[in-house]
């Protein structure tokens, strides 16, 4: 087969899949697919590396600003994270995922920036969930009392989003309401909510990478999503 | 019944009230609830206005957030890690 760069004008095309970026592509990916792309960036096949930064830093930006106090930082973090993985793509072994690799380079980095004194744990590895006050993911307030006509069936229902504008949902405010409920959520279900939603990781791979249990990853994911729900819910009820 | 249906336990009553359904909509979205519970948790919203709405907010709620990380990369920082990656890596 002949070598990307031999006979091809122009950069080489790697797919999304390839890359492992996004919601759609399956955790983990093909070890040959993977392999197709480490060997492509030690070839110092530029394409290869700007189809990772691409697909990658801007998730690796928010998950740095889990562990940093600002956005700014947090881009210095993922810059060194970028440069650590060059230096060290040559040693990579392929024990994990390059994503979770790269996310773990990333986060012993934005921990050291972050000038946390205890080791370098994620938080969500501290908690146990079950041992925490539980959290309602909606205000009991919401719903039928014992007395009342049918205990337990919402009294004050969410709305539905039909009739509200496309263009409302796909708001920049909203999008900011969004992302500054997450920042606000305690670290840990932040922690979670990030990998999962905001970079799509799958469940296997964020318990992997965090080091907790899927009932754990489920109950900070549970309690996260319904605190970022009420955001949406308190932003939809407000005059447009 | 598999023996996975039967590790996972009981999550909802057979007439579920809307404050447990909202409590395991996370384990739904994630494919942990048993058959049985899944389909008690499938007639309660067929039957539930108040219900199918949480679960559509939810379902947005984790799209818009997927869409915080597709903000592209600014060309400056680009430009600078291939600039990197040039002086590192490049073949030739």
């Amino acid at each position: 087969m002949a070598s990307p760069s031999s006979s091809h004008p122009g950069p080489r095309r790697y797919s999304r899949r390839v890359i492992g970026a996004g919601r759609s592509s399956r955790p983990g990916g093909p070890a040959a697919d993977e392999a197709t792309l480490v060997a492509g960036l030690r070839a110092g096949d530029e394409a290869a590396f700007a189809a990772l930064i691409d697909a990658h830093h801007s998730a690796l930006v928010r998950m740095a600003m889990v562990y940093v106090p600002s956005r700014a930082v947090a881009e210095d973090v993922v810059q060194e994270t970028w440069l650590a993985v060059l230096e060290g793509i040559d040693r990579f072994e392929g024990r994990s995922s390059l994503k979770t690799w790269i996310f773990r380079i990333l986060m012993n980095r934005a921990m050291t920036r972050g000038k946390r004194e205890r080791r370098s744990v994620p938080f969500s590895s501290l908690v146990d969930p079950a041992r925490e006050p539980s959290e309602p993911a909606v205000d009991r307030a919401r719903f039928q009392g014992p007395g009342e006509a049918n205990p337990g069936h919402w009294s004050d229902p969410p709305r539905s989003l039909e009739g509200v504008p496309e263009e409302r949902l796909l708001s920049g405010e909203l999008l900011g309401e969004v992302s500054r409920a997450i920042e606000a959520l305690p670290p840990a279900q932040r922690e979670v909510i990030t990998l999962r939603d905001v970079a799509g990781w799958g469940s296997a791979e964020v318990c992997n990478a965090l080091g907790i249990t899927e009932t754990n990853q489920r109950v900070l994911l549970h309690r996260a999503r319904s605190k970022v729900r009420r955001t949406l819910e308190r932003y939809l009820d407000e005059p447009a | 019944m598999s023996l996975r249906d039967r590790l996972r336990r009981r999550r909802l009553s057979d007439r579920p009230a809307c404050v447990d359904v909202v409590e395991i909509v996370t384990d739904y979205l994630e494919g942990a609830l048993s058959p049985a519970d899944r389909a008690r948790f499938d007639t309660h919203l067929d039957g539930c206005q108040g219900c199918r709405a949480y679960l559509e907010q939810m379902r947005r709620t984790i799209d818009i957030s997927g869409r915080l990380s597709e903000e592209e990369i600014p060309d400056e920082i680009r430009e600078s890690l291939l600039v990197a990656f040039r002086s590192r890596r490049a073949s030739g």
